[in-house]
């Protein structure tokens, strides 16, 4: 309990509904410091900082600013003690003023003229300079960025957490922000940066703690690190050194393609069932997520991806499951490629419809004319029983049933539509041990003459190595082979090859 | 306690009373009830339904007026079929708004009903408006053109059975149909539905405003066919935005519509008996049909707010 210390969080525990968001998560912020608050999707990292904010009220744990244990009861309290926080979504009314915006989050009386010296005088002490008058709407994201953190500012924040600044960024923009959040915690403010970015965190953070399904894994001054070991914390190696206070829970999994050899398959004489060549990706806002990828999968095999958050991943599998059209580059994909998307609840399953319901829709954009339903319920039902679906019934809504069921359905209906081919991505997310297993199963043992290609993507290393007969990396939008190490339990090339390095 | 018995009396309390009043009030609101029921099945939120039922009564009136010589059985169609493509047609402007510029159908459609309006006052005063050109509306139209009744001494007419006919085809194709099933996952969940079951979500949007424009067109054409046979600026009480009152309270299906319809109409035809023989105002039957609604929405969120808890509280395995 030192004035060191700008923001402790300790064993803070958090839930929503059946899901916890973060149990055994700590943090420990020392003044004049950037720390990196690292992890993968949906490891707690921005849960973790809005129960420091004060948007959310944790169930257990300890909350510590400035040395002083806090109960924050909303963001009010948050602010008043000098926390200042930058959403990933920028909270903005676009159609006012640069003042009035700052002026938003503000009580009493609005007086447009002292608001704008303020933003001018801050503008001044800080070098982040707006136009008092300008309409935030239309500004370009970087400058609305600045917005976000003139308005902390005004505030007398002295705390900033900033939840994936440079998300939005231009590589040009980014440095900026990264330099000046360096100049800000020199002169004694304090900078959280929730982030994905590896390199980011690694090349601007004093300190790091890393978080891993909502729990603390990682934590210290980036000095004391190497960046194999942050890395083994991110992807979740048994062999990261973990806290003493975080249990650890060996989730050590069997080798499930054990009757799936990778040498046959590595014949040239089979023709691969997906294939890129050469193919490059640019999304909507310029930015080049896939660069000139050759890639091949072959029936039977079973293809491993690795690769951090924002590393090319996301898209790889897209457009290997025909979800997204390369910008440039040459794919070869049998007609329909069965897909289990990371965010099963949006982008695979309708939770108020029937099993039924949701059996059909994959065939839904192709159907025509009448659909015989008393056909469609007996394969929701073979679906069911073939996979040990636990429902009461085909006409259950989907959202009756528990997340690991949900995904065995899931995985059922897509190896029925798409027998050639099957595309996974993080499958497990928000599984327990045992449902995970089970899934990770059906997916590596899906049968069929020929047998499918598979093509799945984990954020756990453990779990991608316990199903791949090959594994490739994704870094910065490159993918590359990694070849595999005599001794199997060796981490040190797949650790490495999530670093870029080859 | 008079009050409420010249409603009842006034909506079913004689035969006339309920095929000549309440049917014939309903009728206009199968059919709109519909064309916002399909709209917002696909999540197509078409306020807009009053205009698209007024382009449909103009087009319907401007083809009576058109094809006056001819007999019955080419006048009727022809104004049910103009009256459709127009009200699709007022429809297509915010779909395409929406699907070219992502223009909000709410905003857009509600613009488009005071055009409407604008422009059916412009037509009554000119281009359509009677011979002696004193009165703002159109002439009568011709006896054959007026559409057929379906039972002799009554005023129900050949809308009635339209709407009949088109709440079943819509709830057959909704349920037991490819297309009405892209529909009705567009709406349930539109990246499911084009990341799971390849669905073109913009076309099928696209589609779904396009038929709820027809419906309410076809709302205005049988009105000007069946009830009013001219056209006037008060042809549309506000049947639009009652009819979206209408779809709420059938939940969206369009079987329940008919009959969220019949009680509608019934209320109305009430009302205006009430304000006839007991002096009781008609606004007084707004008050109610309001409070029915936010009665229905209201218990529908208490009973998900109650199923969620008894679903928490008995928490299954995984």
């Amino acid at each position: 309990m030192t004035e060191d210390e700008a923001l402790v969080l300790r064993d803070v525990r958090c839930s929503f509904g059946r899901t916890v968001a973060l149990d055994g998560a700590s943090c420990t912020v020392r003044s004049g410091t950037i720390h990196a608050l690292l992890g993968e999707n949906g490891a707690g990292k921005t849960t973790l900082m809005r129960i420091a904010f004060g948007l959310l009220a944790p169930e257990a744990g300890e909350l510590r600013v400035r040395g002083a244990s806090v109960t924050l009861r909303s963001s009010r309290d948050g602010i008043a003690l000098g926390l200042g926080m930058v959403h990933q979504h920028f909270m903005l009314v676009p159609a006012m003023t640069v003042a009035e915006n700052v002026a938003l989050g503000g009580r009493g009386r609005f007086d447009p003229r002292a608001t704008a010296a303020r933003i001018v005088a801050i503008g001044r002490e800080s070098g982040l300079v707006l136009d008092p008058a300008a309409r935030a709407g239309d500004l370009s994201v970087g400058a609305q960025q600045r917005l976000e953190i003139v308005k902390a500012l005004a505030h007398e924040a002295r705390i900033l957490i900033l939840d994936e600044p440079t998300a939005v960024l231009s590589p040009a923009e980014a440095s900026e922000l990264l330099q000046w959040l360096r100049r800000f915690a020199d002169g004694g403010g304090t900078v959280v940066l929730i982030t994905h970015k590896l390199r980011d965190a690694l090349a601007f953070a004093d300190d790091l703690t890393v978080l891993r399904l909502g729990r603390t894994v990682l934590a210290g001054a980036r000095a004391g690190l190497t960046e194999a070991q942050v890395v083994a914390a991110l992807v979740g190696d048994a062999d990261a050194p973990v806290l003493a206070t975080a249990r650890s829970e060996t989730r050590s999994f069997t080798r499930r393609s054990a009757q799936r050899s990778a040498d046959p398959f590595a014949d040239a004489k089979v023709a691969p069932v997906l294939r890129l060549e050469h193919v490059t990706y640019v999304d909507a806002r310029g930015v080049t997520r896939l660069r000139d990828v050759t890639l091949e999968v072959r029936a039977g095999e079973v293809l491993g991806v690795l690769g951090v958050e924002g590393a090319g991943q996301h898209e790889l599998l897209r457009i290997l499951a025909g979800r997204l059209e390369p910008t440039r580059g040459q794919v070869t994909r049998p007609a329909r490629v069965g897909f289990i998307p990371e965010d099963r609840l949006h982008d695979a399953l309708i939770p108020e419809l029937t099993l039924t319901e949701n059996l059909a829709l994959a065939e839904s954009g192709q159907a025509r004319g009448r659909i015989r339903w008393d056909a469609v319920r007996e394969a929701t039902s073979s679906v069911l029983r073939e996979l040990q679906v636990r429902a009461s019934g085909t006409e259950a809504p989907a959202r009756t049933l528990s997340g690991g069921n949900q995904q065995k359905f899931v995985v059922g209906r897509e190896r029925r539509v798409a027998s050639a081919a099957l595309v996974a991505e993080n499958p497990t997310r928000g599984l327990d041990f045992r449902a995970s297993s089970r899934v990770l199963d059906e997916i590596a043992n899906a049968g069929g003459s020929p047998p499918p290609a598979i093509v799945m993507h984990s954020s756990d290393l453990d779990e991608v190595l316990s199903v791949a007969t090959r594994v490739v990396a994704c870094f910065n939008g490159e993918v590359h082979e990694v070849a595999r190490p005599a001794d199997s339990d060796d981490r040190t090339p797949y650790t490495r090859a999530l670093l870029g390095a080859r | 306690m008079d009050a409420l018995l010249a409603l009842w009396d006034g909506a079913f309390g004689s035969p006339f009373a309920f095929w000549s009043a309440t049917l014939v009030r309903a009728t206009p609101l199968v059919l709109v009830g519909l064309a916002v029921a399909l709209a917002f099945r696909a999540g197509v939120l078409n306020i807009g339904a009053e205009g698209q039922l007024v382009a449909g009564a103009i087009a319907a009136a401007a083809f009576a007026q058109w094809l006056e010589a001819m007999p019955g059985i080419v006048t009727v169609p022809a104004m049910a079929v103009g009256g459709m493509c127009a009200g699709a047609a007022w429809a297509g402007i915010a779909a395409w708004l929406r699907r070219r510029f992502e223009v909000l159908e709410v905003i857009s459609t509600i613009m488009l009903n005071f055009i409407a309006h604008a422009l059916l006052s412009w037509v009554v005063r000119g281009p359509l408006q009677e011979p002696t050109g004193i009165y703002p509306q159109s002439r009568a139209i011709a006896e054959a053109a007026r559409w057929p009744f379906l039972l002799d001494g009554q005023r129900l007419h050949l809308g009635f059975a339209l709407g009949l006919v088109l709440a079943g085809a819509s709830w057959y194709w909704l349920t037991r149909t490819a297309g009405g099933f892209r529909v009705r996952v567009v709406g349930a969940g539109a990246r499911a539905a084009a990341s799971a079951g390849g669905v073109d979500v913009a076309r099928t949007s696209f589609g779904i405003f396009l038929v709820s424009g027809a419906c309410a067109g076809l709302a205005g054409a049988s009105e000007v066919g069946g009830v009013t046979w001219a056209l006037y600026e008060g042809i549309s009480p506000g049947y639009g935005y009652t009819a979206i009152a209408v779809a709420l309270l059938a939940r969206l299906d369009p079987r329940w519509v008919v009959l969220s319809a019949v009680f509608f109409g019934a209320l109305e035809a009430g009302a205006a008996a009430m304000q006839r023989d007991a002096g009781v105002p008609a606004v007084i039957v707004q008050v109610f049909v309001a409070l029915v609604i936010l009665g229905v929405l209201g218990g529908r969120q208490l009973t998900e707010r109650l199923r969620a808890q008894q679903r928490a509280a008995r928490p299954e395995a995984a």
